[in-house]
């Protein structure tokens, strides 16, 4: 008798939570859930119309989400003004340190540029890679746990296609993953499903970066013997086919205690991918060249 | 006069959760707290399960559902995933108060961590079927840890909240 009481009331309290509208409510919960369902089987569908509509939704809700992450922004970007202006003596000591040291090496560059201008003319073919950087503006920076990602000013009516790569000034950032009319989502080099053939300089190793989920990317596949310092160059290698070769990344970055033999081999980004502001897009166009030409 | 001054408030200090809700799913505030590296904590979770447990006409279910969609396009998961997870934890919350007689934030905060805990388990199984990406399940234990632990906290706030303009001025 008291099981039949207890089974009664669940069922009446689970009928009241799911089914009835409720108090002041105007849509039932259980509907609401299945139309999320319907929703999401929909992502599934690559039709022409839905993605249309998706699109437009999409450039709808970040423009709105621009707009009222306005106020906060703008307060933030205030305080970093402030903050950086304390600290504008020191960076112009490091500065000038900075510049130095560029005037020495710039002797060695001239030397190094004949000597690749040889060593291309030695290989069979040669490719050229012509780009034109598109200028975009960040509109939305959110954290997620699941994605590391920020929506930019420019889409589809820009040419902006999935898999460009996305520079901050001369640094690889990300790629682009999503492209609606008016935005487009870039995948940051710190997701956990960010993987990019990389090079590292001076000695040539070739491996994949892949994004950590942390302001640190981390090397992997990389050959069973290697010699790596702290501070060699890592640059993207273009062996995927979809990013140029030789845009820089970061540097090897490993804590003194660390062995550099280890497993894991730490590369910190050039840029702060948290700091984004004007990023760009680069449209390549890869052109063979024979020795002929 | 005064009697339509007070409604007035009351109407605007209701809407202060809705308003709360939807700012952090549209802004770039990092709901999540992602910026403390071992604390991080879903406030959305608590703030959606508070008031649909304790004044459901404060949190209708169909803001809910869009507070779902617009949180799914901001942060580039399969549309509905987010808005499934948000009813499913509405619907823990109003099954709670229908079955609860004696109400307290011990109680809610019991209640709280089978909730969350459902909740979080059917929304990664949509996410794993629906988006190939890589989970870090380890920080996301973490913060469904951390969501449950703050929760009392957060409670207690809205209780006090509740306590000043709600009753004050029903």
């Amino acid at each position: 008798m008291q099981r039949r009481a207890d089974r009664d009331d669940f069922i009446i309290a689970v009928r009241s939570a799911l089914l009835k509208k409720g108090t002041q409510q105007k849509f039932s919960l259980l509907a609401l859930i299945v139309i999320s369902g319907i929703l999401l089987s929909l992502e599934i569908f690559d039709n022409r119309y839905l993605n249309f509509f998706r699109s437009a939704v999409k450039d709808v809700i970040y423009r709105s989400s621009f707009v009222i992450s306005a106020p906060s922004n703008i307060a933030t970007f205030s305080f970093e003004k402030v903050t950086n202006h304390f600290g504008i003596y020191k960076e112009n000591e490091l500065l000038r340190e900075e510049l130095e040291k560029y005037k020495n090496e710039e002797s060695q560059v001239g030397y190094l540029q004949t000597e690749n201008k040889k060593l291309k003319e030695s290989i069979e073919a040669q490719y050229s890679f012509t780009y034109e950087p598109i200028i975009s503006k960040v509109l939305v920076d959110k954290g997620s746990p699941f994605l590391k990602s920020v929506i930019i000013n420019r889409g589809s009516n820009k040419n902006i296609k999935k898999g460009m790569p996305v520079l901050d000034k001369t640094n690889l950032v990300g790629r682009v993953i999503d492209v609606n009319f008016f935005s487009s989502r870039v995948l940051l080099l710190s997701d956990l499903n960010s993987r990019i053939p990389v090079i590292i300089e001076p000695n040539g190793y070739q491996g994949i970066l892949v994004g950590t989920g942390k302001e640190f990317g981390e090397l992997k596949f990389l050959q069973a013997k290697y010699d790596l310092n702290f501070g060699d160059k890592v640059f993207t290698s273009g062996s995927d086919g979809i990013f140029y070769p030789g845009i820089p990344i970061g540097t090897i970055d490993l804590d003194k205690d660390n062995d550099l033999q280890t497993d894991k081999i730490k590369v910190k980004y050039y840029s702060d991918l948290s700091q984004l502001y004007l990023v760009n897009v680069l449209k390549i166009e890869e052109e063979e060249k024979g020795l002929a030409e | 006069m005064r009697l339509s001054k007070y409604s007035l408030f009351q109407a605007i200090v209701k809407l202060i959760p809705l308003l709360v809700l939807f700012f952090l799913v549209f802004s770039e505030t990092d709901s999540y707290f992602t910026n403390f590296q071992y604390f991080s904590f879903n406030f959305v979770y608590i703030l959606i399960f508070y008031w649909v447990l304790k004044s459901p006409e404060v949190l209708g279910y169909g803001f809910i559902f869009l507070a779902g969609l617009v949180n799914d396009v901001v942060i580039g998961l399969p549309i509905g995933s987010s808005s499934i997870a948000y009813l499913i934890l509405a619907g823990c919350a109003a099954y709670i108060r229908a079955m609860t007689v004696h109400i307290s934030v011990l109680s809610d905060w019991i209640a709280f961590i089978p909730s969350v805990a459902f909740t979080n388990s059917i929304y990664f199984i949509v996410l794993s079927v629906f988006l190939e990406i890589d989970i870090n399940y380890l920080s996301l234990l973490l913060e469904t840890a951390i969501t449950i632990i703050i929760y009392p906290l957060f409670a207690i706030l809205f209780n006090i909240f509740r306590d000043t303009f709600f009753k004050t001025y029903a």
